[in-house]
């Protein structure tokens, strides 16, 4: 059995559909994130299968980018769940509700 | 050898993520999701991608899983949720039926396009081998894509300020709540608005 690109766009599909059903039922806001970056991994897996396959750098480049957005979102994000934990006591997505109006 | 590397990597990369999404304690979840970086990291070697899988260790095992474990310490873990209570009924299901049905969208792409993706190199930007990769994409940062390395450092500005911004404690509350009697004249105004 030799390992194709397909193979590694099959394990990236399955890892973001795992990420997606994470984000979907954990309430834990921490948890959620970490799911999202589940998804982003998933994306970089693709990322660089398909660059390794058409022998372009263009690949490689974007997970650069991608590695730095996500940690740019993880400060942010964590940011705002301790300012909100800092404000209520105990804290998952669906105690926000508040925040509809 | 390269098949055996890879149904490895695979297997730890899908048990830690299962392991994200399923265990209680949010500790847990932080260690299985080093788990999965770490067999990411290892595909990334197996696909010549060296200095990526360097950076995916150092920043996101090295950095971001250590900023949730801090998180984690702050806030306290024995807020453990209750996985058993469901609060919106029929979210699982949905939300299971949504993740298989994204899953079977990209399964259907992949046994459309029979024989691998296909496309023509986008840039002149080969990838070369294992040993050149730092320096090939070294090059490329700062020529081709200097003015998207300038953005991401101003991003990563903004995001440092942010975080200073919001964690802050303010001296005085952020959204100024308003008492009783400032409450009362609003609604007079409004009422009186709302007559003429």
């Amino acid at each position: 059995m030799i390992i194709t690109t397909t193979w590694y766009l099959l394990l990236a599909a399955i890892l973001f559909s795992i990420g997606t059903v994470g984000l979907l039922v954990r309430r834990n806001p921490l948890i959620m994130f970490m799911c999202i970056e589940l998804m982003l991994n998933a994306v970089n897996i693709t990322f660089v299968s398909i660059g390794s396959h058409l022998n372009d750098l263009g690949g490689q480049l974007a997970v650069f980018f991608v590695l730095v957005v996500a940690a740019a979102e993880v400060v942010i994000g964590l940011a705002l769940v301790v300012a909100i934990m800092r404000r209520r006591s105990r804290t998952n997505a669906d105690d926000l509700k508040i925040l509809g109006g | 050898m390269e098949t055996v590397v890879f149904l490895i990597s695979a297997a730890v990369i899908l048990s830690g993520a299962l392991g994200v999404i399923f265990s209680k304690n949010p500790v847990h979840s932080a260690l299985f999701m080093v788990q999965t970086l770490f067999g990411v990291a290892v595909l990334f070697v197996l696909l010549e991608a060296t200095f990526l899988a360097a950076i995916q260790v150092i920043v996101y095992a090295g950095a971001i899983v250590i900023l949730f474990v801090f998180v984690i310490t702050l806030l306290g873990v024995d807020r453990a949720e209750d996985l058993k209570v469901e609060p919106i009924s029929g979210q699982r299901p949905l939300a299971v039926v949504l993740g298989a049905s994204i899953f079977g969208i990209i399964l259907t792409v992949l046994i459309v396009a029979v024989g691998g993706p296909t496309g023509g190199q986008a840039a002149n930007t080969p990838i070369g081998d294992a040993t050149d990769n730092t320096r090939i994409l070294g090059e490329a940062l700062f020529s081709t894509q200097v003015f998207s390395v300038e953005l991401t450092a101003l991003l990563l500005t903004v995001a440092v300020v942010g975080a200073v911004v919001l964690s802050t404690r303010p001296t005085k509350p952020l959204i100024s709540t308003l008492d009783e009697q400032q409450n009362d004249t609003l609604d007079d105004e409004l009422e009186e608005k709302g007559g003429e």
